[in-house]
């Protein structure tokens, strides 16, 4: 079981391409249809650089970009069959557009026990920054982990 | 789009539903987001895990309620958006996205607006509940 040494530990730092097709792939399987995620033009005449990503892309392009996906999940010894989603935010500092490079550095922040260890919860921060070093977002994530108990 | 100059405390500014979600679904989705967990798309994994069917990603319903928000909110008005993932969402739910203005403040001259933000299934059932914080 996950215990409290794990609290501090980072993991590879995850490079990421904010690429057009991919996106669009990403809009199609959502029925999006707002013009300012489909047409550069339109994006642009709104006052952005180039098509902005909805608000919950950082967490695709992470995944999508890394070496091994599940590298903190191996790492700590958690069985993927065994992990739910318990939370997540995003905090935005600056804008993210196609054609951005970003970069994912991820670390726990805290581990706790609930339900008389049925569960793990588990704190992921990850601070992310773009191409000319800005800090454009920080994201945070719960992982709850449904533990094998003795019965 | 939403006039955000205007809104008042209780205005409901975001409200969207959704076609019921397909096994089609989740398999695009698995591609499409990167997080290829096989418990969303592959029966014989997730009946191994116990539960008795694929379910959706906890994202793909975020992601609804993000598309909902980003219809009401441009994307660069929103400062931060949270949600805690109350219950799982089942194969074939219609999700209803909705947010309400909860308070009106400033933040370091910017005028802000915090939205309570909720994704429901058909039957009522809280699937996310959340907040965003966007400039006004």
């Amino acid at each position: 079981m996950v215990d409290q040494s794990a609290v501090g530990r980072s993991f590879t730092p995850v490079t990421a391409q904010v690429e057009p097709g991919r996106l669009r792939y990403f809009l199609d399987t959502l029925g999006e249809t707002n013009p300012l995620y489909r047409d550069a033009a339109a994006a642009r005449s709104a006052g952005y650089t180039a098509t902005p990503i909805p608000p919950t892309y950082l967490f695709c392009l992470e995944l999508m970009d890394a070496p091994d996906p599940f590298e903190f999940l191996t790492a700590l010894d958690i069985d993927l069959a065994r992990v739910l989603h318990g939370e997540q935010s995003f905090v935005y500092h600056a804008p993210v557009v196609v054609g951005d490079t970003l970069t994912f550095r991820s670390r726990v922040v805290s581990v706790a026990e609930k339900k008389g260890g049925a569960l793990t919860l588990i704190g992921v921060e990850t601070a992310v920054t773009n191409q000319h070093g800005a800090h454009v977002a920080d994201t945070s994530r719960t992982i709850v982990v449904r533990n094998e108990v003795a019965s | 789009m939403t006039e955000l100059r205007t809104i008042a405390v209780g205005d409901r500014i975001v409200h969207k539903t959704f076609p019921a979600i397909t096994r089609h679904k989740l398999a695009l989705y698995c591609g499409a987001s990167g997080d290829h967990n096989p418990i969303h798309v592959d029966i014989d994994f997730a009946r191994a895990a116990g539960f008795p069917d694929v379910f959706a990603h906890g994202m793909l319903v975020m992601a609804c309620l993000g598309q909902s928000l980003t219809d009401a909110v441009p994307p660069d008005r929103i400062r931060s958006f949270a949600t805690r993932f109350a219950a799982i969402t089942q194969l074939g739910a219609k999700l209803t996205c909705e947010g309400t203005v909860a308070e009106l403040f400033e933040h370091a001259g910017e005028r802000r607006a915090k939205l309570t933000l909720t994704t429901k299934d058909e039957r009522g059932e809280v699937k996310l509940a959340g907040e965003a914080v966007i400039a006004i």
